[in-house]
């Protein structure tokens, strides 16, 4: 073994002395976090498909498959809460999309008088803490400011105010200021109009970064759980990760249903991060390191 | 940024100095107008989504709530002004003072378990070999499920029973049965387990960009000395993964005490207020006991606690960097 190679990480793994005895307390201590991470997770899977588990009885594998518990979950309105969240997902992902590449086209590609008071206000959402707001915002919801209008118990009531968010303004800021301004300064020579630089110049370049913004869009907005539960008005407009609690207390709903609405709360998640797992990673170094 | 700034000024003085020349010819004309509209009302009409969905969601909100702190809110009857009355009542309500001491504990307990795992987790992981790549990915899953789903999935695996799950691996090892989240007394140590499980692997992926960054030669130079694997790892890993473990502490002390979902799930804040929390406590106030003006009190309190957290980190980094 040559030092180069000992040197790959900082406990030298593939270091010559006791390389072989290292590689084996190595493999032993990954299978044992890979148990103790994702394993947890993997009896969501086991219970939801098990019939009729009682919670003394979750395993790695399910004892007696059967889709016994879906049925009864949707007996018990869980399609209906997945729809909720879905078009929620849906809606304010797009919402949050659209509005921070406008922003961010602003942002990062004009000049103007107040930029750095916009910057500092969207800096400031960034810090302030969504639950802090959790209670004025209800009732802001509850009667909108001039049009007074309520939004309670509507899905909308939880898709505006995750139509803007801090972080993917400003991730989509950065990204933008990368695009060399001569390509723009081409279009506009060739007389193109500011939505067609925008369109056909801008949005096509930062399309990584909506890769990022999506991934993280998507997360943030699944995650969600007191504003969806203080603008809910009714059980059935509970998003499916906040009727999990209700499903639980009702007494004639056993384990196996509350673990199959947990699988489906956890699949999108999954599909989401298993698909645009490099876009994840990306965007948690950029989004700690610079907000 | 200066080819940008000499753009951007050619097109202000642009609408300027042609003005006066070609007014006639119609192509120029139409340059003109576009220009002048370009160069100040188009960034604000792209900003306009941003702004109103701040201003109407985050900021009206956040004055409205300090607002509700200074009165005794009464629905139909009018709202009446007690001035700091409300911040007087929470900060006496004793179990508003146990929620925050249990917001404190759980959030140093979540932010240094999280991050001595995170830590451990990425030695451990280190490496470009496809096999660590699939464990990282194993490993990160808990980051990614929503916390609402991992509170009911702990929830079942804490079943108090010698037969659940979590008291049967532990009876392997010759431990428990444990109550977990059902008794007082360990209700706590539960949620910051939880806490850890899904902040954990969050810090190793900060923690693994940190390794990633450091420069390869400085091992190699510490490996020709004879410097052992511990010293290595005291003297050249950690003082060059300051800057990120800066970055957790701030950002996980944060969430500690803004934390709401987990404890609602997995205890709700019992048994016996024993995991009441910050937030859970403001939520209870406010709808359950349906008083508005004190739990508003509740939030801008924790609200200052935040900020005044983030200035104090903030301005200590600064400091350093400049020292």
């Amino acid at each position: 073994m040559s030092i180069a190679e000992e040197c790959d990480t900082a406990l030298g793994w593939s270091t010559g002395r006791g390389a072989r005895l290292g590689k084996g307390i190595r493999i032993l201590l990954s299978a044992g976090a890979v148990l103790l991470f994702a394993g947890p997770l993997v009896t969501v899977f086991s219970g939801a498909f098990d019939h009729n588990p009682d919670p003394t009885r979750l395993s790695l594998l399910p004892d007696r498959p059967s889709m016994v518990n879906f049925t009864e979950a949707g007996d018990k309105g869980v399609w209906g809460y997945l729809a909720n969240s879905l078009i929620i997902a849906g809606g304010a992902l797009l919402l949050q999309l659209a509005v921070s590449v406008f922003a961010a086209y602003a942002l990062a590609r004009k000049k103007f008088r107040g930029q750095a008071a916009v910057l500092l206000l969207i800096l400031t959402t960034m810090m302030l803490p969504e639950e802090v707001i959790a209670i004025p915002l209800s009732l802001v919801i509850g009667d909108l400011p001039l049009l007074h209008v309520s939004l309670k118990g509507t899905l909308l009531g939880v898709i505006l105010p995750l139509g803007a968010w801090g972080f993917s303004i400003f991730v989509m800021t950065e990204f933008m200021k990368e695009i060399p301004v001569e390509l723009e300064e081409a279009a506009k020579v060739d007389g193109a109009g500011e939505l067609r630089i925008f369109a056909q110049i801008i949005l096509p370049l930062v399309r990584p970064a909506l890769g990022v913004v999506a991934v993280f869009g998507f997360t943030m907005v699944w995650e969600q759980y007191l504003l969806p539960l203080i603008v809910a008005d009714d059980p059935s407009d509970y998003t499916l990760t906040v009727a999990l609690l209700s499903l639980r207390s009702d007494q004639e709903v056993g384990p196996g249903i509350v673990l199959a609405g947990a699988l489906l709360a956890l699949v999108p998640s999954l599909l989401v991060y298993l698909s645009l797992q490099k876009s994840f990673l990306r965007g948690i170094t950029t989004g700690a390191i610079k907000g | 940024m200066t080819v940008s700034d000499t753009v951007h000024d050619t097109r202000d003085v642009g609408p300027a100095a042609s003005g006066g020349g070609a007014v006639g010819s119609h192509p120029v004309r139409r340059r003109h107008r576009r220009r002048l509209t370009g160069s100040t009302f188009t960034p604000w009409l792209f900003l306009l989504p941003a702004l109103l969905i701040f201003a109407v969601f985050k900021y009206l909100p956040m004055a409205e709530g300090v607002r509700l702190s200074l009165y005794r809110v009464r629905p139909f009857l009018g709202d009446l002004w007690v001035g700091l009355d409300n911040y007087a009542r929470i900060l006496g309500d004793e179990r508003f003072r146990a929620a925050i001491g249990h917001t404190l504990v759980l959030a140093v307990g979540q932010t240094l378990g999280s991050m001595v795992i995170g830590f451990a987790l990425a030695l451990l992981l280190e490496g470009h070999a496809k096999s660590l790549w699939f464990v990282r990915s194993a490993v990160f899953l808990p980051v990614v499920a929503a916390t609402a789903v991992i509170g009911e999935i702990w929830r079942l695996l804490f079943f108090p029973a010698p037969e659940g799950f979590v008291n049967s691996a532990l009876s392997l090892v010759g431990l428990g049965p444990w109550t977990f989240l059902d008794s007082p007394d360990t209700s706590l140590a539960s949620v910051v387990f939880v806490g850890i499980w899904k902040g954990a692997p969050y810090d190793m992926v900060l923690i693994l960009a940190g390794l990633a960054g450091i420069d390869r030669r400085q091992y190699e130079a510490s490996a020709i000395d004879g410097a052992s694997t511990a010293q290595r790892v005291r003297h050249i890993t950690l003082p060059a993964l300051r800057p990120v473990i800066t970055i957790l502490l701030t950002l996980a002390s944060i969430r500690g005490l803004r934390v709401f979902t987990e404890v609602y799930v997995l205890t709700g804040g019992g048994p016996a207020g024993s995991t009441d929390v910050w937030m859970t406590r403001v939520f209870t106030v406010a709808f359950e006991r349906d008083e508005i003006g004190v739990a508003s009190a509740g939030s801008v309190l924790l609200f200052l606690v935040t900020f005044a957290l983030t200035v104090v980190v903030q301005v200590h980094r600064r400091r350093k960097e400049a020292g």
